[in-house]
């Protein structure tokens, strides 16, 4: 029963009062466009919250949570879930304990991302539920909902938001607190939980018996509503793009999924026979037209050139019409660029001024791409900076082998640039190699989070530190350097120069914090200091 | 009620973002519907930024259709041309230029400024503007803003009587 109390909130703010509201016992992901403000929005609001290194640490660590039998939610951007595949298809395999919801953010349009992949597929390829909300208040709903379900029926849930629903804000009128009857404590199932092949088996024919019934459950639930209208024309529609659908034609009658896996196929039937005209209105792949198709529905997709970018309500529009005439190209604004004062900046001047091969990586300084620096050579995925760098050194000819370096940032190391080390020290290219950490002491393109490199956690208080150094060291890389890139003393440049010359593994490790962080860090550091000062005032008193 | 939308524009670090928070804290407050989303996610200072804010007894979609906005306000000029095309025929376009250079204590309260132009073309009290500046932003950055909304707001007076001479 929704309260009086009526709230502005973005998808993410919203998703995170519900996790309070659903007593989420751990809060666990990894910052990612749009995904990053729930983590936070969490914390503030007195939720235990925590960064994971990357999203695969994150799901594990909130599997662990729902065996203990608490609830968890974990977050990440949606080629995190990519990152996290490899324990979620087999998470769905194993009874969830406490619910166990992961939030899948996507970026159709590509406003921050290096894709625009459609995450509707996890939930196809991985056999679990998927809920899409269509604005805030569902978003606080459906995460309420998916944890009831994940208990129920012992699976893990995937909420899948787009940057509308995430960064928009819209009304939410939340309920009262429903948390979960189940108490935290340890029962032991080995196979339910240890999936060898022998019990994996059995579990798999399970959790398609389980999609069966939660597909027979959804043909009656209120996840998805009629919008009734005129019948000459049916639209059926998910996510944000019901919004966009319902503005776009306000006369026609409407089925808007909720719970969009697994389908309600003869609800949507139903539906489909009830109206004369019945259009697929979806944002991204043709997932649910084929889906359709498949069964046989007369129902009407969407043109091809509709697939790219984020709907809106005049393409909604031009889909129902079925207009194909060239798009107005959106104004184009001016790109991001570096800050002024930047410490990335001094490192892209240098590897332009050296003629370098950059195999670069994700984060700010992917922006030493554009110019006036134009001083990197690929961007594939966070770490893939190591990888890409150790493939060019090993084929190119020896003259253009020495000119690749790596590139990668702090938090991206610590993500999943450990493992590249490890290879690099393993299968060691005949011209060695060099990687260098751009490290700005935080996660600055996504907002400024901390990670394990910085010392402090989600929160900003004090947590231990990894040193990339002594890491680096104790895996076996040669020579490691640590220098300050604004600091013209340290001579940056010379000694990449003479790192670069040299055929042996080195990590250079550019440290200076990101300007927009620096006043930060200062502020946690003193906040921190005052902290200890107090305590040992009140020892001695 | 029809749905009034609004397009703000500017570049990273301007408080686009901050500005389309208060227009839509003062709306929702007042009991509108309100909706409102931009694109945002990079850190970086400079680049451009827009948020959409759409209010009414009834809004749908998050997003201000091109061609579809009743005001379009913009903090630096070199976004001006770009972000045109959002306004609807007659829509009304407040640039930076309309707030006098040096008229403000602190060129970053230029967002509140052109929020107080505006608010002389809405319906809502000059109270709850102020109260969402107080609960919006921290109170350090009170006086100084309030002045800005102020002179905004004597702006938004003459572009109004310039509108009724032009008889529009
Ligand atoms: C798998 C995955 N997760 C998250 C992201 C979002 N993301 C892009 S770069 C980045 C980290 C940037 O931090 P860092 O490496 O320290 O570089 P900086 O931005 O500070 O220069 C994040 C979280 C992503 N692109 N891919
Ligand atoms: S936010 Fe920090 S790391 Fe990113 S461009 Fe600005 S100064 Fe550099």
């Amino acid at each position: 029963m929704a309260s009086t109390e009526r709230l502005l909130l973005s998808g993410n703010e919203a998703v995170a009062l519900a996790a309070l509201h659903a007593g989420v016992k751990l809060g666990t992901g990894y910052p990612g466009t749009p995904s990053t403000e729930i983590l936070e929005a969490f914390d503030l609001i007195g939720g235990p919250a925590q960064w994971a290194p990357n999203e695969k640490v994150a799901l594990e660590v909130a599997l662990g949570a729902s065996f203990a039998g608490a609830r968890s939610l974990t977050t990440m951007k949606h080629v995190g879930v990519n990152v996290a595949a490899d324990p979620l298809f087999t998470a769905a395999y194993i009874d969830m304990t406490g619910g166990l919801v992961l939030v899948s953010a996507d970026d159709p349009g590509m406003a921050s991302s290096q894709n625009e992949q459609d995450n509707r597929h996890y939930a196809r390829a991985a056999i679990v539920p998927m809920l899409e909300p269509a604005d805030a208040q569902e978003a606080y709903d459906f995460t309420l909902a998916a944890f009831e379900l994940s208990e129920r029926w012992k699976v893990p849930v995937i909420l899948r938001m787009t940057t509308r629903i995430c960064h928009a804000k819209t009304e939410v009128r939340p309920g009262p607190e429903r948390p979960s009857s189940i108490q935290p404590g340890y029962e032991r199932d080995i196979p339910g939980r240890v999936m060898i092949p022998a019990y994996a088996r059995p579990a798999h024919h399970k959790v398609r018996a389980k999609m069966e019934e939660i597909a027979q459950w959804n043909e009656q639930s209120d996840l998805n509503r009629i919008y009734p209208g005129d019948r000459s024309l049916g639209i059926i529609a998910s996510g944000v793009a019901v919004m966009h659908a319902r503005e776009a034609a306000p006369e026609a009658t409407m089925l808007a999924l909720g719970l969009t896996w697994p389908l309600p196929m003869q609800r949507i039937k139903e539906f489909v026979a009830s109206v004369d005209r019945c259009v697929i209105i979806e944002e991204g792949d043709h997932l649910l037209y084929e889906a359709l198709k498949v069964e046989g529905l007369d129902v009407e997709g969407k043109p091809e050139m509709y697939r790219f970018s984020e709907l809106n309500v005049p393409r909604v529009r031009r889909i129902l019409s079925g207009d194909t005439t060239p798009e107005a190209k959106p104004p184009r604004g001016k790109p991001p660029e570096l800050c002024k004062g930047c410490s990335h900046r001094e490192v892209f001047e240098a590897l332009s001024r050296m003629d370098c091969i950059v195999a670069g990586d994700i984060g700010c300084y992917t922006l030493g791409v554009l110019p006036p620096f134009e001083a990197m050579d690929t961007c594939v995925c966070m770490g893939a900076a190591i990888g890409v760098g150790l493939g060019l050194r090993h084929t190119l000819p020896d003259d253009q082998a020495r000119r690749v370096v790596s590139v990668i940032g702090d938090s991206t190391f610590v993500h999943s640039g450990l493992t590249g080390i490890a290879e690099m020290v393993y299968n060691p290219p005949p011209t060695g190699h060099v990687v260098l950490i751009v490290d700005n002491s935080t996660t600055a393109m996504t907002g400024r989070q901390e990670h394990p490199g910085t010392g402090r956690s989600l929160n900003h208080e004090p947590a231990n530190k990894m040193d990339f150094a002594a890491v680096c060291r104790a895996m076996g890389v040669k020579n490691v350097e640590v220098v300050d890139p604004q600091k013209p003393d340290e001579d940056f440049e010379g000694r990449l120069r003479a790192m670069m010359e040299k055929d042996e593994l080195s990590v250079m490790i550019a440290e200076r914090p990101c300007i927009l962080a620096a006043p930060l860090i200062r502020k946690f550091e003193k906040a921190q200091e005052e902290k200890q000062a107090q305590c040992a005032a009140a020892m001695t008193d | 009620m029809a749905v009034t939308n609004i397009v703000l524009a500017g570049l990273g670090g301007q408080g686009v973002v901050k500005a389309s928070d208060l227009l839509s804290t003062t709306a929702f407050n007042a009991g509108f519907e309100v909706k409102k989303s931009e694109v945002h996610g990079m850190s970086q200072r400079g680049g451009s930024v827009t948020s959409d804010v759409r209010f009414g007894e009834k809004v749908l979609s998050p997003m201000v259709p091109m061609g579809e906005a009743d005001f379009l306000l913009v903090f630096e000029s070199s976004q001006v041309d770009i972000n045109r095309g959002w306004l609807k025929p007659g829509g009304v376009l407040i640039a930076p230029e309309a707030i006098p250079e040096g008229a403000l204590r602190n060129r970053k309260s230029l967002n509140v400024a052109i929020l107080g132009a505006l608010s002389v073309m809405l319906d809502f009290d000059e109270d709850q503007w102020i109260r969402s500046i107080h609960t919006c932003l921290a109170e350090k950055l009170h006086t100084v803003n309030e002045q800005a909304f102020a002179l905004g707001r004597e702006v938004g007076q003459k572009m109004g009587r310039a509108k009724e001479t032009e008889g529009v």
